[in-house]
């Protein structure tokens, strides 16, 4: 089974099981902040005074605690990360944000969440805080229109992980957040002690086999690695709504979900020439062509408008197709035949790159359709693999003809449609954003 | 009389139910384990962590879109939320609001913490708290929604995701509050 479970990402009317698990979920988690005291803005306070620092010690063991789990789940090959929502990077908007939200916090006492809990446990203070949420919730959206630029725009970086910033395996990462917090609770009872004047030999010996425990499982995320790709490969999966007939003879559209090998071998993601070129005028689409070949083939002709990304490099542009990919992106690989293309389509697919198409019969199909525009492109005789076998009569790139064909002259041209989009993940409404 | 003698029954049971003895809150390091878990189930199942202040943001906007339907269409920040016949309360968030209203309530029923009062320092007035509490929650609604997201949906989700903007994110609420405590310690001491 491959976790996260697609039927609960987003809540649906067509399966209401949804509202359950989402409620299950914001129950637990309510529960979870009344029972640690979050429920109590004083106790929330006392963190930024060093008297008591429950917010941290509760705060970063979860976040430890959930962070070791995911990435166990995710080396174990059950999890799937790409699916996984990573909080886009909004550089400038997050750290304003970020110190609105601290003043926000020892003014008024508590967060969003933990004002539930205490709303709803009859503090009025709570309840001020929540209606005040409202109310700033009320302004933001009335004013996000000055600066509108700013906020979408100023340092963005999309989907960065600790990982890409720092250059380490996610073990290594994993196990270095873990040392920190477990130095960060040290230093915190050691404050407690001092300024909170807190007996801390009534503390229960059982939090040093906890932290013992935390260290032990992200030792074994570091030891056990990342999935290679050929791992990860076999375990890709896609989806298309495909007319089934049905035990009654009628006809209905039903999702079926292929292997990425399957889905090879049925040919369901090469598309012709004739639709790559549609899909250039498809205003529902943002289309990526990514050209695999050699720089010298590239150099010679490619179409307009196609990126340069040779085979041997793909791997190093995974983190920013998948940082920068929107939910109506389509990426098409090409090669001059299919062979090179459909290596690099089994590489995007297995790294999670959502929307992946192999242009069938490569760049030589695409000359034989379009290239009569350009009389000086001469065929020659050759049966290499992935070699042009066109004649060009100067490397002009995409500087012919036939790397922009025509769209008046071939706005009636005929294709059976393949592409679908699979929209894997709403990149612009999720998580809390 | 029988009546009377019912009614005054009744009240006494509420007050029973309502003015027990507050149990102990759980020990920080436990409360953090189990939170961990809610957390890392709720990413495992749904690929979606936690989270509060969008909710908040689409309670608002569905409000604005019951009397100025117009307007929300002309706002492009409002219109991701709920433009044209879309349902602003059509997202995961608003049942895991809803869900953690009700849970924090079955936990302060459970340790007999439901009681109405007003949690504050010991120097300053409950109306003088009420009102720094509701300008805090403009504030950190304000704030959480420029950031795309509050203590809940980046400091605890993006921060066991390992998003380096959300451990940005974190950072900066924490130096806020730190950076403001000693100024307004008579609030809270």
């Amino acid at each position: 089974m491959n976790f996260p479970l697609l039927a609960f990402q987003n809540v649906s009317a067509a399966n209401p099981w949804t509202y359950l698990v989402f409620g299950l979920i914001g129950f637990a988690f309510g529960f979870t902040l009344e029972m640690s005291g979050f429920g109590n803005s004083r106790k929330l306070a006392a963190q930024f005074y060093f008297t008591e620092l429950t917010v941290l010690k509760v705060m970063f063991t979860a976040v430890i605690t959930a962070m070791t789990l995911l990435f166990l789940a995710i080396n174990l090959g059950i999890l799937d990360y790409s699916q996984v929502w990573v909080n886009p990077t909004y550089l400038w908007s997050g750290i304003l944000g970020g110190l609105i939200m601290g003043v926000g916090f020892i003014v008024g006492g508590f967060c969003p969440t933990t004002s539930l809990a205490s709303a709803s446990t009859g503090k009025i203070d709570g309840m001020m805080f929540m209606l005040g949420g409202f109310v700033g919730a009320f302004l933001f959206g009335e004013t996000e229109r000055f600066f509108t630029d700013w906020y979408n725009n100023a340092g963005y970086f999309g989907r960065v992980t600790l990982m890409d910033v720092f250059g380490l395996p996610t073990g290594v990462i994993v196990l270095m957040v873990v040392l920190m917090a477990l130095f960060m609770f040290w230093g915190a009872e050691q404050l407690e002690r001092i300024i909170g004047k807190k007996d801390m030999s009534r503390e229960p010996k059982l939090r040093l086999y906890g932290a013992g425990a935390v260290v032990v499982l992200a030792l074994a995320v570091m030891v056990i690695g990342t999935p290679s790709t050929e791992q990860k490969y076999e375990k890709a999966t896609i989806l298309r709504t495909v007319p089934q007939l049905q035990a009654d003879g009628t006809v209905k559209d039903e999702q079926v979900k292929y292997t990425a090998e399957e889905a090879l071998n049925q040919r369901i993601v090469q598309i012709t020439p004739a639709e790559l070129f549609k899909a250039r005028y498809d205003q529902t689409l943002i289309l990526n062509l990514l050209d695999v070949r050699p720089e010298a083939d590239y150099n010679l002709f490619h179409l307009r408008g196609a990126k340069h990304i040779p085979a041997e490099q793909l791997k190093s542009h995974i983190p920013e197709l998948l940082a920068t990919s929107a939910p109506n992106a389509v990426y098409v690989v090409m090669s001059n035949d299919e062979t090179l293309a459909t290596q690099a389509w089994r590489v995007l697919i297995a790294e999670g790159v959502p929307n992946v198409y192999i242009l069938e019969g490569g760049l030589n199909n695409w000359i034989t359709v379009f290239g009569q525009t350009d009389p000086e492109i001469q065929p020659v005789a050759s049966t290499q693999e992935e070699t042009l076998r066109f004649k060009f009569p100067a490397a002009l790139g995409d500087r012919y003809e036939c790397s922009d064909p025509d769209p008046i002259e071939n706005e009636h041209i005929e294709f059976t449609p393949k592409i679908q989009l699979q929209i894997k993940r709403d990149k612009s409404g999720g998580g809390c954003g | 009389m029988a009546l009377v003698a019912k009614s005054t029954k009744k009240s006494f049971d509420l007050k029973a139910l309502f003015n027990r003895p507050a149990k102990p809150y759980v020990h920080p390091y436990l409360g953090g384990v189990i939170l961990g878990i809610v957390l890392f189930l709720a990413l495992f199942l749904t690929g979606n962590g936690l989270g509060s202040s969008g909710a908040t943001s689409r309670l608002v906007v569905f409000v604005q879109d019951q009397f100025v339907p117009d307007h929300v269409d002309r706002t492009p920040y409002l219109l991701r939320m709920a433009g044209g016949d879309k349902n602003p309360l059509d997202d995961w968030l608003v049942p895991v609001f809803f869900g953690a209203l009700l849970g924090g309530f079955t936990s302060g029923m459970i340790f007999g913490r439901v009681k109405l009062e007003t949690t504050k320092g010991p120097h300053i007035s409950d109306r003088t708290r009420w009102m720094l509490a509701f300008l805090g929650g403009v504030l950190f609604l304000y704030g959480a929604r420029m950031a795309r997201g509050c203590t809940s949906g980046q400091a605890l989700t993006g921060g066991a995701v390992l998003s380096a903007g959300s451990w940005v994110v974190m950072l900066c609420i924490f130096a806020g509050a730190y950076g403001l405590a000693y100024f307004v310690r008579k609030l809270w001491n």
